[in-house]
């Protein structure tokens, strides 16, 4: 669990770049972003398919790890280009949360269950770590199917344990990669609100990455990606250049 | 939380199907160590029941279980002449086929020293001892042979008179005791025409030497019953059995024994370890390199399921490292795993074989010793079937949720 100040970025990337093959295969994947998520902001980031918004997205959750560039969470130096500056699987489970397009919970856990592992791989006693995922599931909703198997649970009731799991560890930066696309557009917003209030109530950056434009509005900020640049704007605006992408090599 | 206990709930089914399988294995297995104990048991068992100090067998010789033994049963007569020995039987013992009720039957003919060994020393079930020096016979029940029932062996018929259980040869064919003279009665039976043509053969050599035309006694003396020569029928046993007096040197008595060119002196303990050493040693050896075989398969299969159940979770696994999950934790899952189905399969194993163990044809004896060690080797099997699943996991790169 992270504690620190509220000025502390959720994360700040730094002239973060990616190539992946070398020489006539060489593909660079993000040419040269910068960008920081303040504690309690939503940021959602659009682009088509190949433009780089995964790369930046698993970069960010420390499991594809930049060429350069540096990554700091919590206010917390953690990747240097691809040196690890922590023990990074131990940093994953005490300070992020994730959110995939399907909801991937494990099939032979129940909902509660789902919850519990990511509190007991974090050192919680099994007791402690039930309560809260207990606790979890009733805060979004799901406190009823908490003993059902995810084969059981809707599409919606499974993205919602998914985000109960996210945010077990009361983390400071959730990532999210598309959460709503395999749910209709009802379903579809009210997970996207369910992130804003986790953004807002819970003091957590969040970065979702969504092709979703209708659910738009509730956040803060929109990141679009496009050909290695990354545009910023605001839900209600257009988007237009700013600094925090450069074009890719 | 224990996750392998919540993924083996889960394929339930699976699991089950596999443990009956490796436990099906691991019930041969068991077996195996158990008929080689069994082999040892009954190999050793008429020398255990026997109770004899010395074993004085033909000379140069291994003794009746090894090899042909012949001695004169006059040598009886000698032992007991040596200071020390207080009793001294003869001993014959030989294996024949019969039918019975329109089945094989194969019995161990075994020969008891009457009129001091009525077969007092055999632990009967029913019956009684033999009182009688012919005609009688203690049988042991797997013969199928009933209380009561004559039994035509050779020219005469045998009441059972006693039924014993368990007293098995080292092939595991059942005993029957009878007299030392109707076991060689039973061992050297002939049909009439043999004995007819041998006395005319008899009869012709000795038309061949002059002697035997100059005297016509000895001509129809050779023309006679075998046992009319006794220089040419002299009975024969495997063994003769030494019983030592309370206190007595064994040692001075083998070294007396000894000076006998025509004998071998073994002790009880030397005719176990040459029965042994020689039949039961290539069987023991057989049963080994089958056993081994199957713990082989055994743990390929136990290997191959974790193998394939790691398979199945691969994205479960990438998740929980996603999450920050430790390797102990990862490799826990699939350890446990394979060390749940190594033991349900090793109990399944000695619960089936309560059940099978006393249907085999031959005598399984399952000892608390070879148990914790085959548990102990079941460890160890499932452990190292664990090994390639727990490779396959650490692989796995946490993105593989999100690329899957």
């Amino acid at each position: 669990m992270s504690t620190p100040s509220a000025m502390t970025p959720a994360v700040e990337v730094t002239h973060l770049r990616k190539v992946y093959g070398s020489g006539h295969t060489e593909v660079v994947a993000i040419g040269d972003a910068t960008l920081s998520i303040a504690r309690g902001e939503i940021v959602a980031m659009l682009g088509p398919s190949g433009s780089g918004k995964s790369t930046i997205l698993t970069a960010m959750a420390l499991i594809n790890p930049p060429t350069t560039g540096q990554i700091a969470i919590g206010g917390k130096p953690v990747l240097d280009g691809p040196r690890a500056l922590v023990d990074l699987r131990a940093f994953r489970r005490q300070h992020l949360g994730f959110v995939f397009q399907k909801a991937n919970l494990i099939p032979f856990l129940t909902a509660l269950e789902n919850v519990q592992i990511a509190l007991e791989v974090n050192d919680t006693a099994p007791r402690k770590a039930r309560q809260r995922a207990m606790e979890l599931l009733d805060y979004l909703g799901v406190g009823a199917r908490a003993h059902a198997l995810p084969v059981a649970l809707s599409g919606g009731e499974q993205q919602r344990v998914a985000v109960a799991r996210a945010l077990a560890n009361d983390p400071g930066l959730i990532l999210a990669d598309e959460p709503t696309a395999a749910l209709d557009s009802h379903r579809g917003r009210q997970v996207m609100e369910l992130f804003a209030k986790v953004a807002h109530e819970r003091n957590a950056g969040v970065l979702v990455v969504t092709h979703d434009h209708r659910t738009l509005d509730v956040f803060d900020r929109i990141l679009d990606v496009e050909d290695g640049m990354i545009h910023t704007r605001q839900p209600n605006a257009q988007a237009s250049d700013t600094r925090v992408g450069l074009p890719r090599h | 939380m224990n996750l392998a206990v919540r993924d083996i709930r889960h394929n339930a089914g699976r699991f089950v199907l596999t443990t009956v399988g490796i436990g099906l294995l691991l019930m041969i297995v068991m077996g195996m160590g158990g008929i080689y104990r069994g082999l040892i048991f009954e190999a050793t068992l008429l020398v255990d029941r026997a109770g004899a100090d010395l074993w004085i067998v033909q000379g140069s010789t291994r003794g009746p279980f090894a090899e042909v033994s012949r001695l004169p049963a006059n040598l009886e007569d000698r032992v007991r002449a040596v200071p020390g020995v207080a009793r001294a039987r003869r001993f014959v013992s030989h294996t024949i086929q019969r039918e019975h009720l329109g089945k094989p039957m194969r019995m161990v003919v075994q020969g008891l020293s009457w009129p001091d060994d009525r077969g007092g020393w055999i632990p009967l079930v029913a019956g009684r001892e033999l009182r009688q020096a012919h005609y009688e016979m203690i049988a042991n029940v797997s013969l199928g042979l009933r209380l009561g029932e004559k039994f035509t062996l050779g020219k005469d018929a045998y009441e059972v008179v006693g039924h014993t259980r368990g007293m098995v040869g080292s092939s595991g064919d059942g005993l029957a005791f009878f007299t030392v003279s109707d076991a060689l009665d039973i061992q050297f039976d002939v049909p009439g025409e043999a004995v007819r043509l041998e006395r005319a053969a008899r009869r012709a050599r000795v038309e061949n030497v002059e002697i035997g035309r100059l005297q016509p006694l000895l001509l129809e003396r050779a023309a006679g019953q075998a046992s009319g020569i006794p220089a040419l029928a002299m009975p024969q046993v495997s063994a003769v059995l030494v019983t030592l007096q309370p206190g007595a040197d064994e040692a001075a008595v083998r070294a007396t024994l000894g000076t006998w060119p025509d004998i071998t002196v073994y002790s009880t303990p030397e005719q176990k370890n040459l029965l042994l050493t020689g039949m039961v040693d290539k069987a023991r050896r057989q049963l080994g390199l089958f056993r081994n075989l199957l713990l082989i398969i055994s743990t390929i299969i136990i290997a191959l399921i974790v193998y394939t159940l790691t398979l199945d979770k691969i994205r479960d696994i990438a998740l929980l490292k996603l999450i920050g999950a430790r390797n102990r934790v990862i490799g826990g899952l699939i350890l446990q795993q394979s060390l749940f189905m190594g033991a349900f399969g090793y109990a399944l194993a000695w619960w089936i074989g309560q059940f099978a163990f006393p249907r085999f044809p031959r005598l399984v004896v399952i000892e608390p010793a070879d148990l914790v060690s085959l548990g102990f080797i079941v460890l160890v099997i499932s452990t190292l079937a664990s090994l390639l699943g727990i490779w396959k996991a650490l692989r796995v790169e946490p993105n593989t949720v999100l690329s899957a």
